[in-house]
């Protein structure tokens, strides 16, 4: 029925047709992700308010709902300021570099069977490349404001971001051992077989369950990844006043602040893809679909949001140590042990 | 033209570019910064040439760690940036042989069916399958030797690298976690069992209460 209807406007198109074809594709997934980013903050304030007890934003459009929408304005009128001693062009070229990867990287992310801007076969190494460009952002920015704060924000910022990639990168090893592909639809089809999914309780069968070591050091290595509490050292707003951004105001501060919530909805999505069975349903009775996959992300957002309420910032010796002598030890011991069982007779992916 | 024959023009164009000014450029940073671009630009290229496990290990490799720990480097440095032309002229026969010699290993391959180079045909990719997969085939069953033994050589440098750095100093006040996990109250904290003391107005030496 798609096709019928987008075949004369191919063909009056021509060429231009996959170039347009595809950029309506990038702005139906982008200007969704944008609302989602703008009401996550106003989710998160109101979240925080409550597990505060507290009320939160209440005051703009009925129950507050308006101040995301506010708060854009506010920073969209603001002047952007650029300091006297800072590197002209790279100052405005950091937040860029900050927010492109985050939104480059929803390219591979499948929303539902078929329902992928690009099904590519490596889109998990896309999304490690493409993941390990945003730490220039940050560097940037931190070196461009010719601040000492901003600059030691970086630094702890980039030595963080690189650090617990090693993490994540081999915690997805395991994955893709188990799922023996690179293709993000193709792991999640396979998180739909195994003895749990024929029961009906497909949950069960999600990667979670055989590879929850993995799960945790994936989550919590996400967490740090996106530098937020508890390990926000990078703001760490009590030492360094709010690190690599200190400079920005206006857009040039939005732009940090979006790619943030961005890349969260992001690692959420990827927790989801990877370990929770993406868009399939939990149970056996109900169809999978999109719907499924907002749940998850939601959930795993609504994880970052409590972690950030209830636990105190991390020292930054104990981030490194966290990261270097637990994280990797425990994925690289795991990756043997997944190696074993899926060579061994009890193995249950075939 | 066709779209990917546009794309690597752009790509060229712009990697050829950020070469330049990787040599060009005063400030150090926005060198290593140009040099970051240029290795994109290439694994753009290597996209086209449909070898996509190159150009994202390039990318996560180069791009995403060694040239991240560079710009670290360089950004610590204070560089004074006049001094930095000195030895132009010094430094420019080096230079410029190292360049002849890469320019003649570039025409060697681009004209490379003057010296017999179509007698080694090029690897046909099994079709549906991708260049991920047919590249770990291939490593690790022809080439797993090799490839074991890098590794091995990497995790030697690797060891061999942190020994040279690692000096453990005797005045840091390093805390080790598990030893203050392990901390009991009893270590810390010792209590008392005592009568209690009744509270009695405080007097002065004649009995009158201090006002």
């Amino acid at each position: 029925m798609m096709n019928a209807f987008l075949a004369p406007i191919q063909q009056w198109l021509g060429p231009v047709f996959p170039l347009l074809w595809t950029l309506l594709k990038i702005v139906l997934i982008l200007v969704p992700l944008m609302l989602s980013v703008a009401y996550l903050t106003f989710w998160e304030r109101k979240v925080l308010g409550w597990m505060h007890v507290r009320i939160g934003p209440n005051r703009v459009g009925p129950w507050g709902l308006l101040q995301p929408i506010a708060d854009g304005l506010k920073l969209f009128f603001k002047e952007v300021i650029l300091p006297k001693v800072a590197d002209r062009e790279l100052y405005f070229v950091g937040p860029v570099l900050a927010i492109a990867p985050a939104l480059a990287m929803w390219a591979v992310i499948p929303f539902s069977d078929g329902w992928v801007l690009a099904n590519i076969d490596a889109g998990v190494l896309y999304l490690l490349a493409v993941g390990s460009i945003g730490v220039y952002g940050i560097i940037i920015a931190g070196w461009a404001s010719n601040s000492k704060y901003a600059f030691l924000g970086a630094m702890r910022s980039s030595a963080q971001m690189i650090s617990y990639e090693v993490a994540m990168g081999l915690a997805l090893i395991s994955v893709l051992m188990v799922s023996s592909s690179l293709n993000l639809s193709a792991i999640v089809h396979g998180q739909a077989h195994g003895y749990f999914a024929a029961q009906g309780i497909g949950f069960l069968s999600w990667n979670w369950l055989p590879l929850l070591p993995v799960f945790a050091v994936y989550l919590i290595s996400g967490v740090a990844e996106l530098n937020r509490a508890p390990f926000d050292v990078v703001e760490g707003e009590s030492e360094i006043v709010a690190g690599h951004m200190v400079e920005y105001s206006g857009m040039s501060f939005a732009m940090f602040f979006l790619a943030e919530y961005a890349n969260m909805i992001l690692v959420a999505a990827m927790v989801s893809v990877f370990f929770l069975g993406g868009w399939l349903s939990p149970v056996g009775f109900l169809p999978g679909g999109f719907f499924w996959l907002a749940v998850k992300i939601s959930a795993v957002l609504f994880f970052f949001l409590w972690i950030r309420a209830t636990f105190p910032r991390y020292r930054y010796d104990q981030i490194m140590r966290l990261g270097w002598k637990v994280f990797v030890p425990l994925t690289l011991v795991w990756i043997l042990v997944v190696g074993v069982w899926m060579m061994s007779p009890l193995t249950i992916w075939k | 033209m066709e779209f990917t024959t546009f794309l690597f023009y752009l790509f060229a164009a712009v990697m050829l570019f950020s070469a330049l000014r990787v040599i060009t450029a005063r400030n150090p940073v926005h060198a290593v910064l140009f040099l970051v671009l240029a290795f994109f630009n290439a694994a753009g290229l290597w996209l086209l040439l449909q070898a996509e496990f190159l150009a994202i290990a390039l990318i996560m490799v180069y791009v995403g760690a060694v040239m991240v720990l560079f710009l670290f480097v360089v950004m610590m440095l204070d560089i004074n940036i006049e001094r930095l032309r000195h030895g132009f002229w010094g430094h420019l026969p080096l230079g410029a042989t190292i360049g002849a010699i890469m320019v003649v290993e570039m025409a060697t391959v681009l004209t490379g069916k003057y010296f017999g180079l179509s007698n080694f045909p090029a690897h046909a990719l099994p079709v549906g399958e991708s260049n991920t997969k047919a590249l770990a085939r291939i490593l690790f069953t022809d080439y797993v030797y090799p490839f074991e033994l890098a590794s091995v050589i990497l995790l030697v440098a690797i060891i061999a690298a942190v020994m040279l750095t690692l000096r453990h100093r005797k005045d840091t006040k390093g805390m080790r976690p598990s030893d203050q996990v392990a901390v009991k109250r009893s270590d810390r904290l010792r209590i008392v069992a005592m009568a209690s003391e009744n509270e009695s107005p405080a007097t002065d030496s004649k009995g009158g209460t201090p006002l």
